[in-house]
């Protein structure tokens, strides 16, 4: 078997015995309120991390604005499910268009965000995605949709007038947040979070895939083999986003109030942290840093509540200190040294232990 | 249309004019491979490369050769689409490709390796040549996604190629390695199947021996003419090698300060005084 | 006359932007990176200057000067613990590295001088406005409003702030330009910024003059610090992250690495800003700013002074 899909397929396996063992245990009533709450919440952050990897690990290019994308499928999501609802529709039917249409939203907006960032690179390309994700949460902040018995009613900067009082339905409410229906629980998030790692795991390991990544290494080289490197770049960001809102969904849907002013660039960056100690590249290294870094915290809330508020320097600090082993020379060449003498220690074992033998 | 238009009394009149030059020297009647006519580019008030024509016939060993910053990669950026020429104009098989971008040149037919060397550095020895065969390959982004048949058959017969390819060059035992990894000579050879995984019809190669000792230097003046009668390929190249240039190219252009200074068969050209000054000095 | 108190206070605290966004070009110039904590060493000046400024011991020229001291020693030692050892390796790790010092940085705050904004007490409190101008009267200069007891009120106010923002901001940039045109060290900025490995070659100590660039960087961020609480007078460990921003912004748009570029970025910026925050709406200034970056680097990424950079194949 190939080393791609033997990987892919230890990562999927997990993360599916991981969700049924969880959740077998949550049926059984093991797991009391405030740990099911932190596994879906857990399961939202790892489908944004995995989908930011895409963009960060697999195509080479930090995004600042993933929170932006998680807020326009939260929203427009948020919109579908509770006009459908009104409307009589079944809750579980409501739920998947309206998780669908977060992330074709999020990924519409994304080919069209991408059309102008995707001929950036590098630091331009961070900050304006940054602006971007920051321009996203303002227009929620200032977006109004309240449907009456006449139909729907859009604000900008101020509510909508002339509403019909006894069939009014506030949606949208600006900076004052929105009510989504509480649907979000965690055999959904398990769902769709298998279906997201899988379509990230395909899309990586697939020609589209390699063009990204070879775009990613040199974009130059790329383009001399016939790749056209806006094209898949767009592509990958675009899913990327699509991904992004559908986790935005899950995640307007799991709280009772939501406002606008929680995507902002602390959420982006906070994302990206997990995506960065987990491994640019690795999915399964943002699964698993996302549910460590999120988890020990909450979970060692009960012994010191302190601890929480030391959660951001302490990653802060781990941030820099990876970064620093990992890419400066110093460490660089401190990390092949050893390696030699573990080498050199191991192939004299093997010689002296031939030599007994 | 209207480019088909401005296009085709061009080459109508490019292909008499070659006909009518074949039959005055009674050599083939067929097109060159390559033609390259009045070639200029200017960089600010710098002229980069001067009225530079070339004719690489099929099949051919070129050879371009010059001191250093006489603008032989210049020429290469511009045939590969990198840079847009000033003036001039590239015909490959008879289409003018002057002023496409990389990627359609590409396409149409010119694959390139790079002087200081660009691998994908981070992916694998076979998918650095299988990412040479996106373009060929008939799926498309949906069906690898949702792992259609024609996903796994695509991918099989891609992987089959491209460790053929690898084994050209004596690097299908190396396929999982990372492309970093491998040592200088290796590298460059990747990048030489990579180029061909394109299926070009011209290949450019620039600098293929720098930093390689004579034994290395050696070997590939093999790899390089085995790959030109395995793969029917014509082949231009830029060296600083005199022995490797001596021994495989049959003609040769001498570029210096963006000016052609010589062109011709290569034991004429490389005994012409002009040429000795231009690399030895007065 | 709103326009033209708008138009006043929009140069103001565009000034305020130019002087983080000098840091910004300096940096990005020479050391070919995006400081993101820059912004964080504003609001490490901010609490400096208020901490410093509640004590009594401390007369304010004494505080002033404190402030200057912390940003440009924080700014220089960042640059050695962290950015130095990084300077060869991929933009990312850079980037994701200055990420992590400005999380460092608002963190410490966070946990030191706790999340609630504190009121920063203006260095010109006390202090009459620097203009008024009243209707039918002309205009009174650093002055109280002499015509309180006829009810008269002015229909244009400068405060001291605003006047001092752009004043100091002025002289700044003109010594700052007059340092790099004129002295060794200048010059020698400018070399690592045209050609890092040259300079070296020509006997240029590049880590000291990388050093020598963080350190002005940040103890302009350390004026700006204290003009900007000064005229908005709060301070939390939020303070500097979207000046900071606005700041690069306003940078790019003046096209980076630029030194007139950033001056000319930050005022127009400033102005945007403050216009668009009246005429338009106040809630979506942040987001106009941004648009006019992403319109800016779709129509000419290099900005307005900025060089056409291409790589070589």
């Amino acid at each position: 078997m190939r080393k791609t899909t033997k990987n892919n397929l230890i990562t999927f396996g997990g993360t599916l015995i991981l969700c049924v063992v969880l959740g077998i245990l949550m049926q059984a009533g093991k797991l009391n309120s405030m740990t099911t709450g932190l596994m879906v919440t857990i399961g939202i952050y790892i489908i944004a991390s995995t989908s930011l990897n895409l963009t960060v690990g697999v195509l080479g290019e930090l995004s600042l604005g993933h929170a932006g994308f998680m807020c326009i499928g939260a929203f427009s999501s948020a919109t579908v499910s509770t006009l459908m609802i009104n409307g009589g529709a079944p809750n579980w039917l409501s739920f998947a268009v309206a998780i669908i249409f977060g992330a074709i939203m999020a990924a519409i907006l994304g080919f069209l965000i991408g059309i102008p960032v995707m001929r950036l690179r590098g630091d331009y390309l961070a900050i304006v995605t940054l602006g971007f994700g920051e321009i996203l949460k303002s227009l929620f902040n200032n977006i109004y949709i309240t449907s009456d018995k006449n139909g729907l009613h859009f604000g900008f900067t101020n509510p909508p007038k002339n509403i019909d009082a006894s069939t009014k339905l506030e949606i949208l409410r600006g900076p004052k947040g929105t009510s989504a229906p509480d649907l979000t629980n965690f055999w959904v998030v398990a769902a769709v979070l298998l279906i997201c790692l899988i379509i990230l795991m395909t899309f990586i390991d697939s020609k589209s895939g390699r063009a990204c990544m070879a775009v990613r290494d040199n974009y130059i080289a790329a383009q001399s083999v016939g790749i056209n490197v806006t094209k898949f770049r767009l592509m990958a960001f675009t899913l990327s986003a699509a991904i992004a809102g559908a986790a935005g969904a899950l995640y307007m849907h799991s709280l009772a109030n939501m406002l606008p002013k929680k995507f902002d660039y602390n959420l982006s960056i906070l994302i990206l942290v997990y995506v960065v100690l987990g491994g640019l590249g690795s999915l399964r290294g943002s699964i698993i840093a996302t549910i460590v870094l999120y988890a020990i915290p909450e979970l060692l809330r009960g012994i010191n509540q302190n601890i929480v508020n030391y959660r951001m320097l302490i990653y802060a600090i781990i941030l820099i200190c990876l970064m620093l082993w990992k890419n400066a020379p110093v460490f660089i060449n401190m990390r092949e040294k050893i390696k030699a003498k573990c080498k050199k220690s191991k192939t004299a074992d093997l010689t002296s232990g031939g030599a007994e033998a | 249309m209207s480019e088909l238009e401005k296009n085709t009394p061009e080459v109508q009149g490019e292909n008499t004019a070659v006909e009518q030059k074949a039959a005055e020297t009674s050599e083939k009647s067929s097109a060159p491979m390559l033609e390259v006519r009045e070639l200029s580019i200017q960089f600010g008030g710098l002229r980069a490369v001067d009225g530079l024509n070339l004719k690489i016939k099929k099949h051919q060993l070129y050879g371009l050769i010059g001191p250093n910053g006489a603008g032989k990669t210049t020429v290469f950026n511009m045939l590969t689409g990198v840079y847009k020429p000033t003036s001039g104009a590239i015909f490959l098989d008879g289409v003018n490709i002057t002023g496409k971008s990389p990627v359609e040149i590409n396409k149409s037919g010119i694959a390139r390796t790079f002087q200081n060397i660009r691998l994908f550095k981070e992916m694998s020895v076979l998918d650095n040549v299988k990412v040479g065969m996106q373009n060929s390959t008939k799926y498309t982004t949906i069906e690898g996604i949702l792992r259609l048949p024609r996903y796994f058959k695509e991918e099989k017969l891609m992987t089959e190629r491209a460790i053929e390819l690898l084994k050209v060059f004596e690097l299908d035992g190396e396929k999982d390695a990372l492309s970093a990894n491998l040592p200088y000579g290796k590298q460059r050879k990747l990048e030489i199947a990579r180029a061909l995984a394109t299926n070009p019809k011209l290949l450019l190669l620039d600098e293929p021996a720098a930093g390689m000792n004579p034994n290395e230097t050696e070997e590939l003046m093999n790899t390089i003419r085995f790959v030109r009668d395995k793969f029917d390929m014509t082949i231009l190249l830029i060296e600083h090698d005199m022995k490797l240039v001596s021994g495989i190219c049959e003609e040769l252009t001498v570029l210096n300060f963006g000016q052609e200074l010589a062109q011709g068969e290569t034991s004429a050209v490389l005994n012409d005084p002009k040429v000795i000054t231009a690399y030895l000095g007065d | 006359m709103s326009f033209i108190s708008n138009l006043l206070n929009g140069i103001s605290l565009g000034s305020i932007y130019a002087l983080i966004a000098l840091g910004y070009t300096m940096v990005y110039g020479i050391a070919k990176m995006l400081n993101f904590a820059h912004g964080d060493i504003i609001m490490v000046g901010g609490y400096a200057a208020f901490i410093t400024m509640a004590a009594n011991w401390c007369p304010l020229w004494l505080s002033m000067v404190i402030t200057v001291a912390v940003c440009t020693v924080l700014g220089v030692v960042i640059e050695k613990v962290a950015y130095r050892p990084l300077r060869s390796s991929p933009p990312l790790a850079v980037l994701i590295t200055a990420i992590g010092v400005s999380y460092l940085l608002q963190n410490i705050a966070l946990l030191t001088q706790t999340a609630n904004p504190k009121t920063f007490t203006s260095i010109a409190a006390g202090a009459p406005p620097f203009l008024q101008v009243f209707s039918g009267k002309g205009a009174v200069f650093f002055k109280a409003n002499p015509y309180q007891d006829e009810g008269l009120k002015p229909v244009l106010t400068v405060s001291m702030e605003t006047f001092l923002a752009i004043v100091v901001s002025v002289i700044i940039m003109i010594a700052l330009t007059l340092f790099i045109n004129k002295t060794k060290a200048g010059r020698a900025m400018m070399a690592c910024s045209e050609d890092r490995g040259a300079a070296q070659l020509m006997g240029i100590n590049v880590n000291a003059t990388i050093s020598l660039t963080f350190a002005i960087g940040s103890a302009l961020a350390a004026v700006a610090a204290v003009l900007m609480c000064s005229a908005y007078p709060q301070i939390s460990p939020y303070t500097g992250s979207m000046p900071g921003i606005k700041a690069f912004v306003a940078a790019v748009f003046g096209g980076i690495g630029s030194i007139p570029g950033a001056m000319i970025g930050g005022v127009l910026l400033g102005v945007i800003e403050i216009l668009s925050k009246f005429y338009i709406s106040s809630q979506l200034s942040d987001a106009i700013v941004f648009m006019v970056l992403i319109v800016m680097l779709i129509v000419r990424p290099t900005g307005i002074m900025g060089k056409k950079i291409s790589e070589k194949v």
